[in-house]
């Protein structure tokens, strides 16, 4: 008993009605794609108004802001700038920049030498205890800030380290940061072998290896480190404002806050908002310039 | 330029009870290239990493010409080492991947850039100095990592499978290459590979490894012609040579008469290759083996009247172009000598028809479900001991 071969019917075959559908399915999906993106830009909108409000009221005069909801202001002015900036006398809103861009730029430094270090440590040499170590590092990611700040806080001061920038720094350079040398870690562990064995029968050092096989492979993880140690840094206000009192020693999230009076009296908006916008730039800035590496580091792959 | 020597080399790693590589015995001499070669897991690359010194020592020892290297650091071994992916410094430039390991030794930039010309010369890549790896096809990838070799002159090279992620064609193409250019420099060649091809045509010697045990060391044509057991038989040669449980019957003047199955084969006694060995085996049960070039359409035979053949159905017949292989059940019973422990429980697969691969000229037009009679060249036989596998001479 055969069974019958099914066959196409090749003559049935109609160029026109299937180019018909084939418009109609697209125009259908061009038209909902447009409603996606009206909604998406809707709540773009929302998200961006309070942002753009303080960029607004920031050329607004000091009375006028808190009067107005709207985007555009009636009578422009450049004076919130200039008295923000002057605000404290003598100690010019840029000391505070100085003071962060000085904190910010050496704790840069520190966890890119002291992460890469310790992350080469961990992914390619063999030491005692090297696993309890490790899990040790990923334990001390957990442990909730507010746990370590006291005690964190009586050491630095015992040290006579409190009202510098050295408990801000030097922990930096100790590899404290153990998400990054995380982050690290794995990226160096997906590096294949070979290159560091072919290195090694060339005759490079561990050292050698490190800075011209290990290094140049990383810069994706260390742009990512650069990038999120200078947002982490530049943003932290809280151990900041711990560490520092002295004025011109303030950076500038704990500078921001003095625009603030707590006991509603003589608070400047005006010059805080004007800051605010200034100190966004930079963080806005190195972002950007970073962005493409950053993705790179994050998604922890690259190169074959 | 030195010999390498292997004594009693041995490792076993920390969380296996098997070795990876047990009490190998190797010289090879100066100027030699001797091929590891083995199926996967064999210890071949263990070996190899181990001369290299990526890889510790547990017993035996190394030695590169005169020296000891057992705990000698392997930038001071004096090798040169090809890895399958490469291993290219990926941020370096072809010129920079070259002179790396100069640069580390600390040669002038004038000494330096002369050696890495030259060996750009002779690998051809002069147009590629300043481009990097990821701009390179592999074949020229292949080259820049023998440049790499070539350029510190080591006094021996070691190649773990450096063509295996090539195509085919370039493969073909590199594999005369590298042979020619280590004979041309005349350096000592460790060459770890899976291929049979790539070892029966570039080695001096080849170094048959299964389970880090060395099976056989010899020439690519007595690795062929000669099998110590029937590992090395099966694993060289493609086909593998077909293997059946073979009774000896009494000798009759020059001849010995061989019972496959129902098919009696004469294997003549006389002649340089004939297996005097396989006296001792008279009225027992040995492995015989015979490649499928051996086993020919009648028509084709050396002689043609021959009575030695056998027969059976064709369940499959593939057709090369140049010859056709015809896959054939005989009426013997399967002999499972890939297994060494379980080599006498014959009874155990009783039923199971071995089944022959014959090569027939293409024009011996042959179709699956015919019956077959294929002649057997009875002077190419080989003969294996049922219980140890190794082979009777």
């Amino acid at each position: 008993m055969a069974t019958e071969t099914k066959k196409p019917d090749k003559a049935a075959f109609d160029q026109a009605a299937f180019d018909l559908t084939r418009r109609r399915r697209r125009r259908v999906r061009a038209v909902k794609r447009l409603g996606l993106h009206v909604l998406l830009l809707g709540i773009l909108c929302i998200m961006l108004y309070p942002v753009i409000w303080m960029t607004v009221s920031s050329f607004r005069p000091e009375d006028e802001i808190f009067g107005n909801i709207g985007l555009i202001p009636e009578n422009f002015t450049l004076e919130n700038y200039v008295n923000g900036w002057t605000l404290f006398g003598d100690v010019t809103f840029g000391t505070f920049f100085i003071n962060s861009f000085i904190i910010t730029g050496l704790a840069i430094i520190g966890n890119l030498l002291s992460a890469s270090l310790a992350a080469y440590a961990f992914a390619r040499l063999e030491f005692p205890l090297k696993r309890l170590w490790f899990a040790l590092m990923l334990g001390s990611i957990m442990l909730p800030i507010h746990a370590q700040l006291i005690p964190q806080y009586i050491f630095f001061l015992q040290i006579g380290w409190v009202n510098t920038i050295l408990p801000l720094v030097v922990p930096k350079f100790l590899a404290t940061d153990a998400f990054f040398v995380f982050l690290m870690v794995q990226f160096m562990r997906s590096l294949p072998p070979e290159l560091e064995e072919a290195a090694m029968i060339d005759g490079a050092s561990h050292w050698q290896r490190f800075w011209r096989i290990i290094i140049p492979l990383s810069l994706p993880a260390l742009v990512t480190t650069a990038v999120f140690t200078f947002i982490f840094t530049y943003n932290d206000f809280f151990s900041q404002l711990l560490y520092l009192s002295e004025t011109q020693k303030l950076t500038i999230p704990v500078g921001l806050r003095l625009f603030l009076d707590a006991s509603g009296g003589d608070s400047s908006f005006g010059g805080l908002f004007a800051m605010v916008l200034l100190s966004i730039g930079p963080v806005l800035g190195f972002f950007l310039a970073s962005q493409r590496l950053l993705v790179r580091g994050v998604a922890t792959q690259g190169f074959k | 330029m030195a010999t390498v020597t292997l004594h009693n080399l041995t490792k076993r790693y920390e969380k296996s009870d098997v070795p990876a590589v047990e009490g190998l015995n190797i010289d090879i001499e100066h100027g030699e290239f001797v091929v590891f070669v083995g199926p996967s897991g064999c210890g071949k690359s263990t070996a190899l990493r181990m001369i290299a010194g990526l890889e510790e020592i547990t017993e035996g020892g190394v030695w590169i010409g005169d020296q000891l290297v057992n705990d000698i650091h392997p930038k001071d071994r004096d090798i040169a080492m090809v890895f399958q992916n490469y291993a290219l410094y990926p941020h370096m430039t072809v010129y920079n991947n070259i002179a790396f390991a100069l640069q580390i030794q600390k040669q002038s930039r004038e000494e330096i850039r002369k050696r890495v010309t030259e060996t750009a010369q002779i690998l051809e890549l002069e147009p590629y100095l300043n481009r990097r790896p990821g701009q390179l096809s592999g074949g020229q990838r292949q080259r820049v990592a023998m440049g790499r070799a070539i350029v510190r002159s080591p006094a021996a090279f070691l190649m773990d499978e450096p063509l295996s992620n090539l195509d085919a064609k370039l493969r073909v193409q590199m594999r005369t290459e590298i042979a020619g250019l280590t004979r041309r420099l005349e350096v000592t060649t460790v060459y770890v590979t899976h291929d049979q091809v790539e070892a029966m045509t570039m080695a001096d010697r080849v170094a048959l490894l299964r389970d880090g045990v060395l099976q056989q060391i010899d020439e690519p044509n007595l690795i062929y012609n000669r099998p110590a057991n029937t590992f090395v038989a099966s694993f060289i040669g493609s086909p593998s040579m077909n293997v059946f449980p073979a009774g000896i019957e009494a000798a009759q003047g020059d001849a010995i008469t061989v019972h496959v199955g129902s098919s009696s084969l004469h294997v003549p006694m006389t002649g340089q290759n004939a297996k005097q060995g396989l006296r001792d085996y008279v009225g027992r049960t040995v492995l015989a083996g015979i490649r499928p070039e051996d086993v020919t359409h009648p028509d084709d035979a050396v002689d043609k009247g021959t009575t030695n053949r056998l027969r059976g159905r064709a369940m499959q017949v593939e057709a090369l172009g140049s010859d056709e292989l015809i896959f054939f059940e005989t009426d013997a019973k399967q002999a499972d000598y890939s297994r060494d422990e379980e080599v006498n429980t014959l009874e155990a697969i009783d039923g199971d028809k071995a089944v022959c691969v014959a090569r027939f000229r293409p024009n011996r037009t042959v179709r699956a479900g015919e019956y077959v009679e294929a002649a057997v060249d009875t002077s190419r036989l080989h003969f294996f001991d049922l219980n140890t596998n190794a082979a009777i001479y």
